[in-house]
């Protein structure tokens, strides 16, 4: 499969000719199968662009989000493929025990804060919870579970055939350990991301910022590394940049970062239009 | 071992962070985990007794009722919100396993995830006087 990002950003879109470089556009990330099958993995604003590539087609979408935080579902209705009638889209989010995906999906794609309602939308829109058992779309094999991220957030592994990808951009797995990593099967996100050829995975913060940032459901790059060597992933993509963090700042991370030589790891700091063979 | 679901970790991280004892057992009654408060009670440290039965633990502690009669492990509170899914509170004796009995009360409740999922129940201890 081909995984192409389309959004790195976190939080808070953050377009400027300081961020040109990782990108400014929040989170989005397109997963081709080999027979040209396509997942979305979360709305972003990145999702805008992804959109124009696809515009005119008449493959089925599906669209999975981790969580309905704002800046993982903005882009959703600047979704061109969204608008054809005779597009088929699904979308899948985390489950609540309270509200549907529908009545949740709609409190944002509805007047005030929205022009069009969700129930408008010409294309043929299914909606759907993450089911807890792992499911098949197309030729994907996908995996959900919630992981440590305030509100009902999940995380995904999409694999096809032998190859795995893992993708968990909002994830605090080192909140209340005292000595992270913990074990394995006391690791948010384990089996998830364990053996993945390729873990995108949140590293918002350096270690001085997530000590006032504790419990916010990100995580230090210091603690992204530490997973990324629990799980034994083969590549791993920092993701879920701080918009605070300019392309000179996520150079100096990077650096840093590689200069620990800790790394067991393709070590790879993400960014927006990059693509990557799983 | 596979991993255990996200909210048994929470609830371990946030056992860890009190200062009350707590005890976590998954939907088998299997224990998974008592914080340090708990250790002190119980007079043995986790990393020691690690992952136990519900048969084992409950024979373990020896919980003795008010009136001097064991209390059967059906009846302790950890056991009620497994099998009957409510809260439930006792207070009984129990022997340590430094040997030192001590009266506690006991409250439990069930952790019910989404989809009506029972993933274990959580148990909190006080030493009564």
């Amino acid at each position: 499969m081909k995984v192409t990002l389309w959004g790195t950003r976190g939080s808070l879109a953050a377009p400027g000719p300081e961020t040109i470089r990782y990108g400014g556009n929040t989170s989005c990330v397109e997963v081709r199968g080999d027979g040209g099958a396509l997942l979305v993995l979360d709305a972003g604003t990145g999702i805008q662009r992804l959109g124009t590539t696809v515009r005119g087609g008449r493959g089925r979408i599906d669209l999975l989000l981790t969580h309905l935080h704002m800046d993982h579902i903005q882009g959703l209705g600047f979704f061109e493929p969204l608008y054809e009638p005779a597009r088929e889209i699904h979308i899948w989010g985390p489950p609540s025990p309270t509200l549907d995906l529908r009545t949740r999906l709609a409190r944002y794609l509805s007047p005030p804060l929205f022009p069009v309602r969700l129930r408008d939308l010409p294309c043929h829109l299914t909606l759907h919870n993450v089911p807890p058992e792992r499911f098949e779309i197309g030729p994907f094999e996908v995996e959900a579970e919630l992981v440590c991220h305030p509100g009902s957030t999940v995380g995904y592994r999409i694999s096809e055939g032998n190859r795995s990808l893992a993708y968990l951009p909002d994830h605090e797995p080192a909140l209340g350990v005292r000595a992270f990593p913990a074990k394995p099967e006391w690791t948010s996100g384990f089996d998830l991301a364990v053996d993945a050829d390729l873990l995108i995975h949140d590293a918002q913060y350096t270690t001085e910022e997530y000590q006032k940032r504790i419990g916010w459901g990100h995580s230090a790059m210091r603690d992204a590394l530490a997973f990324a060597t629990l799980v034994r992933a083969r590549r791993f993509v920092s993701f879920h940049h701080d918009p605070t963090h300019d392309d000179a700042m996520l150079d100096r991370i990077d650096a840093a970062t590689r200069a620990t030589g800790d790394a067991t790891f393709a070590l790879i700091a993400g960014m927006e239009g990059a693509t990557f063979e799983v | 071992m596979s991993q255990k679901a996200i909210e048994l970790i929470l609830m371990r991280q946030l056992a860890s962070s009190l200062a009350m004892p707590i005890f976590l057992v998954e939907a088998s009654g299997n224990l998974l985990f008592y914080n340090e408060p708990a250790e002190r009670l119980l007079g043995s440290r986790y990393d020691e007794t690690g992952e136990m039965s519900m048969k084992e633990w409950s024979n373990l502690f020896a919980p003795i009722g008010e009136d001097g009669s064991p209390v059967p492990g059906e009846a302790l509170p950890l056991s009620i919100a497994l099998h009957k899914h409510r809260a439930a509170h006792l207070a009984f004796w129990i022997k340590g396993l430094d040997g030192v009995s001590k009266k506690i009360g006991a409250t439990a409740f069930p952790l019910q995830g989404q989809g009506a999922r029972l993933l274990g129940a959580v148990g909190i201890f006080w030493e009564q006087p």
